[in-house]
């Protein structure tokens, strides 16, 4: 069972965000594993784990070579990584950034599944995995809240509108999973030292064969025409419950007449 | 100068059209001239609703066996590429961005997810998404040619009827899935719910780690149903495992817009806060002074919720 799993790095959430003159967001500070992939991760350790062989493979896409979130995932026990990193990729949209990850997982080889967050922490467009399996051509899961693989059968619980869905299909697929679906593992001491000795594999457009004037800001088919502050919502009344805030609710929720 | 059509998602829960869809028809009457619907599935009962909100047809592609991803949105790519609408709307729900990100590969066009916004520059669409937990407004134009694919958050536009007949019922004929449409739905699993739902309540009473433990939940449970409401709860809760995820609030739950918002418990970062700063009145017990929710409550209390919420649910009881 080998598995390649997306992972994004991004800024540390805990930081305010902040946009760069040209409108793409700051990334100049260390970057994070973004908790939404790690998920992903935890997933993939247990399903190899649990076929007995095979390893896991990290796939990511960031500015200025950066591999310290890759370093976090290969410490919980990823085998290996591929890193596309390329000036052209600044301004990447999803459609981008998927048609790079699907070229960077075609160079991985062999592989069963592929696992994505269903959406990341930082941009949140969650459409990026569901078009890797697009451009792969495979079937794909999203939203999986269990994931289990047996005689070569893929079995997911979906998430929907009104509970979730029993779902199958054949391998290779890929699929999305949401945050809690498993526990993450912190890395162990013994599991850092090792991380710093793992192949990553830095990879520039070209070398996917992308001709780079067809992603990022040349590419994206979309631009930024303003970014402003959202408008503020005033704050009310504020009181310190002395035994009778109780009453101040009751008499609010009267005056709006919906008791 | 208006669009001359737009294509919305229809989004079927239970066999009724959800709100979401009657949002976004609303919103593309004002943009362009003709407003089409389709819908992965039958056409079944949904097509008056659909027409009493201004769609004039309804693209069914009649039942799918497997996942909508791959089957409406290859129908979809063969169907924009002879209709050519000038853009396709969807809801950010879980098949509608399925659907919208196996189209934009299919058609090579970007999708933009997540706007609450939308207009027309020059004759170019141009969409506003909030980022950085709703903090800021980025305004994106379209610049790939049509047909633009757009994902909407819930709650953006407000729903309106038309009195438009029926809408016409059309085939949208199946695509070519290749390998992709290989997935099979064995079983539906519908959870239990009372009350009235989470996104449509007119009173949300939410609650968060500030609780203590999940046990305590039961107050929150008890003064929904006091006040008619439903219960909602931060994602601090949800991953704890207190309460399921269906109830969550905020950018990765659900969007809220109700009368009445009472946050017990809960600090108000801004992944919460984009979930509900849309209320119209917003309460909040908290017993720091400092919270960050009370930057956007109408009526902020100060205190601690095992002694106000009780006391809250007593005076309702008494009524
Ligand atoms: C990418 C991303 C997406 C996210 N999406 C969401 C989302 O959709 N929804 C969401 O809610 N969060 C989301 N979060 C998490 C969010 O950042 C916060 O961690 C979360 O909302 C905090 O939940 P909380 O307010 O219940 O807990 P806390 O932040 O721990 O706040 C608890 C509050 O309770 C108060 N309190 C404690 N004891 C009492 C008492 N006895 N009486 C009264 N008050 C008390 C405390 O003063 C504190 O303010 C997301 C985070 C990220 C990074
Ligand atoms: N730059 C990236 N590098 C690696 N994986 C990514 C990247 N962007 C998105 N993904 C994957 O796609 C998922 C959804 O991201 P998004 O569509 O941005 O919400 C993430 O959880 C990742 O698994």
């Amino acid at each position: 069972m080998n598995v390649v799993v997306c992972v994004k790095q991004i800024p540390d959430p805990a930081d305010p965000g902040a946009l760069d003159p040209d409108h793409t967001l700051k990334r100049d500070g260390k970057l994070i594993l973004d908790e939404s992939d790690t998920y992903g991760v935890e997933m993939a350790l247990q399903l190899v784990d649990k076929a007995g062989s095979g390893e896991v493979t990290l796939v990511s896409m960031a500015p200025n070579g950066e591999v310290a979130g890759l370093r976090q995932a290969l410490a919980m026990g990823a085998a290996k990584a591929v890193l596309v990193s390329d000036d052209a990729l600044a301004g990447a949209g999803a459609l981008d950034t998927a048609k790079v990850l699907a070229a960077a997982i075609g160079s991985v080889g062999e592989y069963d599944l592929v696992l994505a967050g269903v959406e990341s922490s930082d941009g949140y467009t969650g459409v990026v995995p569901e078009q890797i399996a697009a451009l792969l051509d495979l079937p794909s899961i999203g939203f999986a809240k269990s994931v289990d693989i047996a005689d070569g059968t893929l079995k997911v619980q979906r998430q929907t509108e009104a509970g979730y869905d029993e779902v199958e299909a054949p391998l290779p697929a890929v699929v999305s999973v949401t945050a809690g679906v498993v526990e993450p593992r912190y890395p162990s001491f013994k599991g850092i030292m090792a991380a710093k000795s793992k192949p990553v594999d830095t990879k520039t457009v070209a070398d996917l064969g992308i001709d780079a004037s067809a992603v990022g800001w040349a590419g994206a088919g979309q631009e930024i025409v303003d970014v402003a502050a959202a408008p503020e919502r005033e704050a009310g009344e504020k009181i310190v419950d002395e035994g009778d805030a109780h009453e101040k609710i009751v008499a609010y929720l009267d005056g709006l007449k919906v008791l | 100068m208006a669009l001359s059509k737009i294509w919305v998602h229809v989004e079927v829960n239970e066999g009724t059209v959800a709100p979401i869809t009657l949002e976004i028809l609303a919103k593309a009457r004002t943009l362009a001239d003709t407003v089409e619907a389709f819908v992965g599935g039958s056409a079944d009962g949904i097509a008056e609703t659909l027409g009493a909100h201004g769609a004039t047809k309804v693209w069914a592609t009649g039942p799918i066996d497997g996942l909508q991803g791959a089957h409406v949105g290859a129908a979809l790519a063969a169907a924009v590429q002879a209709e050519a609408p000038d853009a396709v709307f969807f809801g950010t729900t879980y098949d509608g961005r399925d659907i919208a990100a196996r189209l934009s590969v299919k058609i090579d066009k970007p999708v933009i997810s997540n706007n609450t916004e939308v207009e027309l520059d020059g004759d170019a669409l141009a969409v506003s998404t909030p980022i950085f937990g709703g903090t800021q407004i980025v305004k994106t134009k379209f610049a790939a040619g049509s047909p633009a694919i757009a994902l909407f958050r819930p709650k953006s536009f407000v729903a309106e009827e038309t009195g438009g007949g029926a809408a016409e019922v059309a085939e949208l004929a199946a695509g070519d899935t290749g390998n992709s449409g290989t997935a099979k739905v064995l079983d539906r699993h519908v959870e239990e719910t009372s009350g009235p739902k989470l996104d449509e309540a007119a009173i949300v009473v939410a609650g968060g780690r500030g609780l203590g433990e999940s046990d305590k939940f039961d107050m929150i449970e008890t003064l929904a149903k006091l006040l008619k409401g439903a219960p909602g709860a931060s994602r601090a809760i949800v991953d704890a495992g207190w309460v399921p995820y269906a109830y969550q609030v905020g950018q990765t739950g659900k969007v809220v817009k109700p009368t009445v918002y009472i946050a017990a418990g809960i600090s108000g970062a801004t992944q919460h806060m984009v979930g509900m700063k849309g209320s119209k009145n917003i309460i909040a017990i908290n017993k720091d002074e400092e919270a960050p929710i009370f930057g956007v409550a109408d009526l902020g209390i100060v205190g601690d919720v095992h002694k106000v919420l009780p006391k809250l649910i007593e005076a309702l009881q008494a009524r």
